[in-house]
């Protein structure tokens, strides 16, 4: 990236529009991609709706809700650099490096979950074990619950990354570009906030 | 010093940033696909020139059938007009210096040719049998060829596709030169900035959904398997909720060339300006709500089925919109059949045959009878062969002079362009009348009272690809010894034709400032 404006720009606010406008315009690419997921849940709620309650308990809900926190909180540090580097204060870099802190965090619990899902035998495939009377539709559940965190750790990964790099090249970073990653960095928390009740509430309502 | 002058290295071309030689790269490369997909659809007219199935195995033809419908839909007609005329002349028309996102825009064209390498391993390594469809359970379970390379392919080309439509979007919106309010783009500007909304929308739902038809056939959990307690249908309504849409990013930049070349070969301002750029959007936003007549038979609920047949026939309103304007267009106009004006012309044709034919098949009690026949073949080929292919060859020829500075020899291009409208006729008519009949599509053998429409047919094949080569032919003799065009040979409005021919890196020498509306032709005879 030069340090002047692309040339097909006419000013610097132009461009910044530009890119914001791109990047929301790829948002929505994303969460059309997420599309097909959230219509495999909804037919498993239609036709499988007991499997998907009974499977719903047995997620680590714990968890789930603790890193619900933590991935808010993050999304709220993320909010605080944008408006921090806007400002011009230094403590945007910190407030960089929280943001990428709390998205390891978000990643290793969800580590420790993926590994007591493991040994449950929760992971479909062969040696997925439910009680019987709700063993298919339980396994199309968990099918769709590791598709779908699966999916937004690698969003989460990906956005970790570019937080990082930000921090560490603080100084190439100005104030459109963190918004812009701010602006992924929430997406990828909306995201979580909709699959947090889908897979760990539902099941537990009533 | 024009955008071809500025560097001649192979480095200059694959490094460039310049829109105008990354819409020839595109050219170049799809060009190339589309004479693979070609040659797999000689094969299959080759072997129905007899009704026994004696030149390929079935197998084989499954195959064959498969690779013309991947290559042609994602490496050819999806790409086509938007990655070439699009990326050529979107920044032009709305008098810019380049696409708001130059290395995206390259990037694009990199990751396009790595979807189209995986689909080539692919098929040299033995195809795919499934139909250009993918429908499970037979790709997840059955099928033993290479489907989840195939599946890669076509989501990674459909990763380029999203890159292009956000560039276009963005571009659209930010980048116009001053004066160039909404209503004074050109409707090829319209076209695109409708099938980009198209092309980010629906692509990604393509893209979630081959990869879980990859991870079913790969680890065997899914929710599209009965065998799995999943559901088939749910596979048929995520695919066709992209692959309907589909057809409207092949078909509305079709639409926008026509727009440009009519006028201005009839010397009139189009008709009804503003109607034709609302039907640009109807119809792309109607696109969304129709993907359900795909799947008449296939055990939807009958109300859907009712529901989706009534928003089908609600297509053909914006779409007789655009004909019956394009043909006020020419009314009284001075008219020059040149090789441009020729292609839009059977691009009106041959759309609105292929238009009507649909009507037919959103009737909810003729498809029954008529699906999955080759009426429905001949019915999509006239919508995307004889609208989309037409008009892109009407397009490069149109605007073949800016991109080059050469003009081609005017004969032989309608000699082509006829040859092509009378090869395609002669080809896909006949299939009406077979698929009336009943004959199924996808079948390598059929009894013999279809011989004589199915040799028609494949006479029509013979035809159609002579005009197709033929510009191969002129076109190169026109970059080597082709006549100086000058800036503007058609005398054109548009911003495109304001700037020298080539044009240079940049596309102006000042930014253009607008003052009028597009196509400020002089007038009707009177």
């Amino acid at each position: 990236m030069s340090a002047g404006i692309a040339g097909q720009f006419r000013s610097r606010a132009a461009e910044a529009d530009a890119a914001r406008f791109g990047l929301w315009i790829f948002l929505a690419t994303e969460v059309l991609f997420f599309g097909p997921l959230f219509m495999g849940y909804v037919y498993g709620r239609m036709h499988l709706g007991d499997a998907f309650a009974a499977a719903s308990r047995h997620t680590d809900v714990t968890i789930g809700t603790l890193n619900t926190a933590v991935l808010l909180t993050s999304s709220f540090t993320m909010a605080m650099a944008a408006e921090a580097r806007r400002a011009g204060a230094r403590a945007a870099r910190g407030l960089l490096a929280a943001t990428a802190l709390l998205g390891c965090a978000f990643l290793a619990l969800k580590g420790f979950e993926y590994h007591a899902e493991w040994r449950e035998h929760l992971v479909p495939g062969a040696s997925f074990a439910f009680d019987a009377a709700h063993a298919r539709g339980a396994e199309i559940f968990y099918y769709l619950y590791f598709a779908m965190t699966g999916v937004h750790a690698v969003h989460l990964t990906v956005g970790i990354a570019i937080v990082i790099g930000f921090a560490v090249r603080f100084d190439r970073a100005n104030a459109g570009h963190v918004e812009i990653a701010g602006l992924y960095w929430h997406f990828v928390d909306a995201i979580w906030i909709f699959l947090y009740p889908m897979l760990y509430l539902v099941g537990r309502a009533g | 010093m024009t955008y071809l002058g500025e560097g001649y290295t192979l480095r200059s071309w694959l490094s460039t940033h310049d829109h105008k030689r990354i819409a020839l790269l595109f050219a170049i490369s799809i060009t190339a696909f589309f004479f693979i997909g070609g040659a797999a659809a000689a094969f299959m007219r080759l072997e129905l020139a007899t009704p026994a199935g004696d030149l390929v195995s079935d197998d084989t033809y499954n195959r064959l059938f498969t690779a013309h419908g991947v290559i042609m839909v994602w490496l050819f007609l999806i790409p086509s007009i938007p990655n070439v005329l699009g990326n050529f002349l979107v920044p032009m028309m709305i008098g810019a210096r380049d696409l708001a996102f130059p290395r995206l825009n390259l990037a694009s064209w990199y990751v396009y040719m790595a979807g189209g390498i995986l689909v080539l391993g692919a098929l040299i390594s033995g195809g795919v049998d499934t139909g250009w469809t993918f429908y499970t359970p037979f790709s997840t379970m059955f099928s033993d060829s290479h489907v989840v390379l195939t599946l890669a392919g076509v989501f990674v080309l459909g990763v380029s596709s999203i890159m292009s439509g956000l560039n276009f979007i963005v571009t659209v919106h930010t980048l116009r030169a001053p004066g160039m309010t909404w209503f004074r783009l050109p409707l090829f500007v319209w076209a695109i900035y409708a099938t980009s909304i198209i092309l980010v929308l629906a692509t990604p739902v393509l893209g979630m959904t081959l990869t879980l038809v990859a991870i079913e056939r790969v680890l065997g959990v899914g929710i599209f398997d009965p065998a799995l307690g999943g559901d088939p249908l749910l596979f048929q309504h995520l695919f066709w909720f992209y692959s309907h849409p589909a057809v409207y990013i092949m078909l509305l930049p079709a639409m926008g060339v026509a727009s440009e070349i009519i006028p201005c070969f009839a010397r009139k301002r189009i008709f009804s300006y503003r109607f034709m750029a609302y039907a640009i959007i109807a119809i792309a936003a109607l696109g969304f709500l129709v993907w359900g007549h795909h799947m008449f038979v296939s055990g939807q609920s009958a109300y859907a089925s009712i529901v989706f047949s009534l928003l089908s026939f609600l297509v053909a309103i914006p779409s007789a919109v655009k004909v019956f304007n394009w043909t006020a267009t020419l009314y009284k106009g001075r008219i020059t059949l040149s090789a441009p004006m020729l292609y839009a012309w059977g691009f009106v044709g041959l759309f609105t045959i292929g238009g009507i034919t649909g009507l037919y098949l959103a009737s909810l009690a003729l498809d029954v009878h008529l699906t999955d026949t080759y009426f429905v073949i001949a019915h999509f080929h006239y919508i995307m062969v004889g609208g989309s292919v037409m008009a892109y060859l009407g397009g490069i020829h149109f605007w073949w002079p800016k991109a080059t500075g050469r003009l081609y020899p005017e004969m032989w291009a309608r000699v082509s362009a006829v040859l092509v409208f009378v090869g395609f006729n002669l080809t896909f008519f006949p299939q009406y009348l077979l698929g009336y009949q009943g004959m199924p599509r996808r079948y390598h053998a059929y009894p013999a009272e279809f011989t004589l429409l199915n040799v028609f047919s494949s006479c029509g094949a013979a035809v159609l690809a002579i005009g197709y080569l033929l510009p191969l032919v002129y076109l190169t003799w026109s970059l080597l010894r082709g006549a100086a065009a000058g800036d503007n040979p058609w005398r054109a409005t548009g911003l495109e034709w304001q700037t020298p021919s080539p044009p240079p890196k940049h596309n102006f020498e000042d930014t253009p400032v607008v003052e009028a509306g597009p196509y400020e032709y002089e007038g009707a005879r009177t």
